[in-house]
């Protein structure tokens, strides 16, 4: 009982604060302090529901229990977290990025390549690529190999249609403008084109981020050695460990908000020019 | 037309890849076979034998049509469309799934959006939330899902449509959003001297002019809201649906099951998004809003 009555205090006071807190005059403190606290918030009334309601820890555990498990079972989480997101999703991702970007310089060059490329690259990054998986487990064996192929496969037809697109967002005039510099293809490519297409490709390079993430979990699940976040989730389910899936859940949702985090501020320094970026 | 060559093109050339490359990857099992047996391969033996092969490491184009025509169009010719064994049976449980969290995670995604765009306290609260849901990845999370629904007595198609939902309402969020902020301030002030009232604003001007935004995302929230259902699947022990023949294939080594599934999950997306795109062709023409 005194559990939830501890939750509805929770709700009440987070509810008021930011009720209070957004009709400040806005700033970055403001900005930052709402969805803290909404969020704080949340954790707490689940703790309290969970506590109060006395459910199965079969069910849903309570945030506390699954801090302790993560706290306890650091070396695990380490070694799932090598296996598959430097090993997997990481190696796939510079692998698939790349490819996809150097093939959609080529394509650019041919606009033949181009009309043809494009729309079938379209189709496909609406296909459910995840589907893939358990072929390329097939072909490249249990190893973080075939994950990475997995996330390679994922990841690529969106960047090369970002890419590609962004390659053809400078305008008529400023190629002209090229021209009558006398430059070459390369000096445009460099000088005009590529950065015009920064926006364009680190959109791309955001949308795959999660991707990768998930094509390397996923993966697993087809199978794969006796570690990684995919086959731990797998088999803790089995288990009915939930704290320990949650914990995974814990490291992937870090990781994944890390990863994106980390794109948008390499896109913050290298874009700074553009008008998104300094409103 | 202009474009129809180079297309065509490009098709042509994935299809002679790929017959290549079912050479290529079937062919040391091919060789083993024949060494085995004592005979010699020419090459045009060899060739119409790694296309033939019963579970080839990657089964040659026409060997997958054959499959899905074996598991469809011939099952519906004796009558036994929805049997367990007819992939449209399969494709149904899936496409029941998907419609299902598809319209549950739209209309959340929608009102989430009404909520933003009119309460300061959620835009402020809860945006921020909504974009760093998308950075878990959610989908690592379905066998969890799948499983605790299923202790507490919901099961089937339920929990499916759960993580169909989850993947499917942040694009249309976002979109709504920003949709129903695309009323530029002279709209907005015009709409303020008639003295509308702010339900009269949403409905005849923020509603309007949000539809196209809310288009483009619901064709990316059906394909993500079938991947979800998809991978919902894998979980529950291969039953039914594409997931799980993706998986039971994937266990006995059934490549050319596999890859049925997967082109007709291929073709179900592409028919969901040609569906969405052919209602926002008419929609918006009625609207007036056609390009």
């Amino acid at each position: 009982m005194m559990w939830i009555v501890f939750g509805l205090v929770c709700w009440l006071v987070g509810w008021r604060a930011n009720v209070w807190l957004s009709r400040q005059p806005k700033s970055r403190f403001t900005a930052l302090a709402v969805p803290v606290i909404f969020g704080i918030t949340l954790i707490l009334i689940w703790e309290a529901v969970v506590r109060g309601f006395e459910v199965s820890p079969v069910l849903l555990p309570a945030p506390s229990v699954i801090a302790v498990t993560f706290a306890q079972s650091t070396h695990i989480l380490w070694q799932d977290f090598v296996q598959t997101v430097i090993k997997g999703a990481l190696s796939g991702y510079v692998l698939g990025c790349g490819s996809a970007f150097l093939i959609a310089v080529v394509i650019d060059r041919f606009p033949f390549l181009q009309r043809g490329l494009l729309p079938v690259g379209n189709f496909v990054a609406a296909l459910p690529i995840v589907g893939m998986a358990p072929i390329l487990v097939m072909w490249f064996g249990f190893d973080w190999q075939s994950k990475a192929a997995v996330v390679v496969v994922m990841v690529f037809f969106p960047m090369l249609v970002n890419t590609v697109e962004g390659l053809q967002a400078t305008d008529k005039m400023q190629r002209d403008l090229m021209r009558t510099y006398a430059s070459s293809y390369w000096q445009t490519l460099l000088k005009l084109r590529l950065p015009a297409a920064m926006p364009f490709i680190f959109n791309g390079l955001k949308i795959t981020t999660t991707l990768a993430l998930i094509g390397a979990i996923v993966a697993e699940f087809f199978g794969s050695p006796i570690k990684g976040m995919g086959f731990r989730i797998s088999t803790s389910v089995g288990q009915l460990a939930l704290d320990l899936v949650w914990a995974e859940i814990v490291v992937a949702a870090i990781v994944g908000s890390a990863f994106y985090g980390g794109v948008a501020l390499l896109e913050k320094a290298l874009t700074f020019w553009h008008p998104s970026q300094r409103g | 037309m202009r474009s129809l060559l180079p297309i065509f093109t490009v098709v042509v050339a994935i299809f002679v890849i790929w017959y290549g490359a079912a050479v290529a990857l079937n062919t040391p099992w091919a060789k083993d076979q024949a060494k085995r047996n004592n005979v010699e391969l020419s090459f045009t033996e060899l060739v119409a034998d790694t296309w033939s092969q019963k579970k080839p490491k990657l089964p040659a184009p026409h060997q997958v049509v054959a499959e899905i025509w074996k598991t469809t169009g011939e099952m519906v010719a004796k009558g036994r469309a929805f049997s367990k064994r007819s992939l449209i049976y399969h494709s149904w449980i899936t496409l029941s799934a998907t419609m299902l969290g598809f319209v549950m995670g739209t209309s959340f995604g929608i009102l989430l959006a009404i909520g933003i765009v009119f309460n300061r306290v959620m835009d402020m609260s809860v945006m921020p939330w909504v974009i760093a849901s998308q950075t878990i990845p959610i989908l690592a999370i379905a066998p969890m899902i799948i499983v605790v629904l299923n202790a507490v007595g919901i099961s089937g198609l339920l929990p499916k449509a759960m993580i169909s939902m989850y993947l499917s309402f942040f694009p249309v969020v976002v979109g709504m959003v920003k949709g129903l902020r695309s009323p530029d301030g002279m709209q907005l002030d015009q709409m303020r001297t008639w003295n509308a009232t702010s339900g009269q604003e949403f409905w005849r001007l923020r509603l309007p002019s949000s539809m196209p935004f809310l288009f483009a995302s619901l064709k990316v929230a059906m394909a993500a809201s079938l991947v979800g259902a998809i991978v919902g699947e894998l979980p529950t022990g291969a039953v039914a649906g594409l997931g799980a023949r993706l998986l039971a294939g994937s266990y006995y080594g059934q490549t050319i099951q596999i890859w049925s599934a997967l082109i007709m999950a291929a073709a179900l997306a592409a028919l969901l998004v040609a569906l969405i795109g052919m209602i926002q062709k008419i929609t918006l023409r009625k609207m007036g809003m056609a390009q």
